[in-house]
């Protein structure tokens, strides 16, 4: 009995030292240690499996009404690509860009808008959220992403579909990936049009990638090329994004 | 029972809840703080961003900092939206870094620290209300009976709580009517609200439990109230810690952590 008490109170002498140690400058110092940091980047894997759960695997996102749409979306992000190449095409209304569909795929594809817009199209209005905690809804419309893996011949190997991007900052190209849950979710298109006119470049013209129950920042814009792959580490940074690999963002931005 | 036994108080469930939950709140605070900081600008409805009116705004004119509640402005120079980093710059960012997690800006490492400590609170959460459920804590304890509500009661124990005039004998070691509310509100209002209005801003929760965005009018009044509900708890933790100075601190915090609590002698007897 004593010795029950002596361990409940070192227990909570434990707790009580590491809730000062944890506070101002000691989270800081904490933080600073990998174990430490791992540990709590293991809710994300816990969040991942929790929200396919309990939110469901083909969940929709809500679908709003006209009168719900933000008077203005607010532009985030790269306004305009620097690339010279993508400036010519968006000199050109895009008349001569191709989106490249390839990786681990039986028939890699090279689709124009014209392609694009024969595709199943589905249009939404829906609500994109910023991981900054802003909200703003808009009504996006494009081909379905599923229909075009299928005709490409997904490899049952593929287990990621990552989205290359015109845009980069400071020399680091934009790219994002989402698992095949997402890839083939009905409401995870390649908008080509948002509010009704093709999507403007500072919106990411001419193509933007909508998966409606992520955060802001998986929805890449300017998307120039879409590969399968099955793995993500051995791609760029690694953590199979832009804000992944340059800030610790998650991967995984349901919430 | 008299005045001046030492007696066991509180059970062992409650006691760590109590310690986990406190250190988890704070971490939840200051890693909120800093989510915060990345837009500090609060909204009703479904949708909110720069072009929208904000209800609440903290924010930077100049050199000046601002808190706007509605049409009220207050200077905030110093504290928010403006003030010294401790190397001595001059930081633009709403809530200050002796205040947040991470104590400089990254909201990605806030992130982590809220959306990780977000589980401990509610399994906590949910693993105290079970045991208190069976070990009878809830009943024995928080039970709110029809006589403690009657105004007169009521009125009677906030005049004897504003007289510092507090409970003696077995008396101290019941709830009284204030205890017994704010605590309750605490458990069962404050702090599940703060678990769904998170959950009512995850774009993938919301997808499949559409009804959290009904139950709140959206994600953005969802954040609001994620807000609101924090203040509200931060305003029961200064009053709770103050009660526990003022009744004792030495005999009230040793009852939470081993148990034993010395009861306050009879105002006779003394």
């Amino acid at each position: 009995m004593t010795d029950m008490l002596f361990d409940r109170r070192s227990l909570i002498r434990g707790l009580a030292v590491s809730a000062g140690g944890l506070t101002l400058a000691g989270c800081d110092r904490l933080y600073a240690k990998p174990q430490f940091r791992s540990l709590l980047q293991g809710a994300e894997q816990l969040n991942y499996r929790a929200q396919r759960v309990l939110a469901g695997r083909d969940a929709l996102a809500r679908e709003y009404s006209r009168l719900d749409m933000s008077p203005v979306f607010r532009v985030n992000g790269t306004a305009m690509p620097a690339s010279s190449d993508y400036q010519t095409h968006a000199a050109e209304g895009f008349a001569h860009w191709r989106l490249a569909l390839d990786g681990l795929v039986s028939r890699p594809l090279s689709l124009s808008l014209a392609q694009l817009a024969a595709a199943p199209q589905r249009a939404q209005i829906t609500r994109h959220d910023c991981v900054e905690g802003w909200s703003a809804i808009g009504k996006w419309r494009g081909p379905q992403l599923a229909p075009l893996l299928r005709a490409a011949g997904l490899s049952s190997r593929a287990r990621f579909i990552v989205f290359h991007c015109a845009d980069d900052a400071g020399g680091r190209p934009y790219y994002e990936s989402i698992d095949l849950d997402d890839a083939f979710h009905p409401q995870t298109i390649l908008a080509t049009h948002m509010n009704d006119d093709r999507v403007s470049v500072p919106h990411g013209a001419p193509v933007r990638l909508r998966v409606e129950r992520q955060l802001g920042y998986k929805h890449a814009k300017f998307v120039m090329r879409i590969e399968a792959r099955e793995r993500l580490d051995d791609l760029y940074g690694g953590k199979g994004g832009f804000w992944e690999d340059s800030a610790g963002y998650e991967w995984y931005a349901g919430i | 029972m008299r005045g001046g036994d030492l007696v066991k108080r509180h059970r062992l469930s409650t006691r760590l809840w109590h310690w986990v939950n406190a250190l988890t709140l704070l971490v939840m605070l200051m890693s909120g703080l800093m989510i915060f900081n990345a837009h500090p600008r609060l909204y009703w409805g479904q949708y909110g961003a720069n072009f929208d009116p904000a209800w609440l705004e903290i924010g930077t004119r100049g050199d000046h900092g601002f808190l706007r509640v509605g049409p009220v402005t207050l200077p905030t120079t110093g504290l928010l939206g403006v003030w010294q980093a401790p190397d001595g710059s001059t930081q633009h960012r709403a809530f200050p870094h002796w205040a947040t997690i991470p104590s400089s800006y990254s909201l990605a490492d806030a992130r982590i620290w809220h959306l990780a400590f977000a589980w401990l609170l509610a399994l906590g959460l949910l693993v105290f209300m079970i045991v208190s459920l069976v070990n009878r804590h809830f009943q024995r304890d928080l039970r709110i009976r029809a006589a403690e509500v009657r105004p007169s009661h009521i009125w009677h124990d906030i005049k004897q709580h504003v007289r510092l005039r507090f409970p003696t004998g077995a008396d101290a070691l019941k709830y009284n009517i204030l205890q017994k509310l704010s605590y309750a509100a605490v458990i069962f209002v404050l702090l599940p609200m703060m678990i769904l209005t998170g959950l009512a801003m995850s774009p993938a929760m919301t997808s499949g439990w559409s009804w959290l965005l009904d139950l709140f009018g959206g994600r953005q009044s969802a954040r609001s109230f994620h807000f609101i509900a924090t203040v509200l708890l931060v305003a029961f933790t200064l009053v709770h810690i103050a009660m526990v100075l003022l009744a004792g601190p030495y005999n009230e915090v040793r009852s939470m952590i081993t148990g034993r609590f010395r009861i306050p002698p009879d105002k006779e007897s003394a």
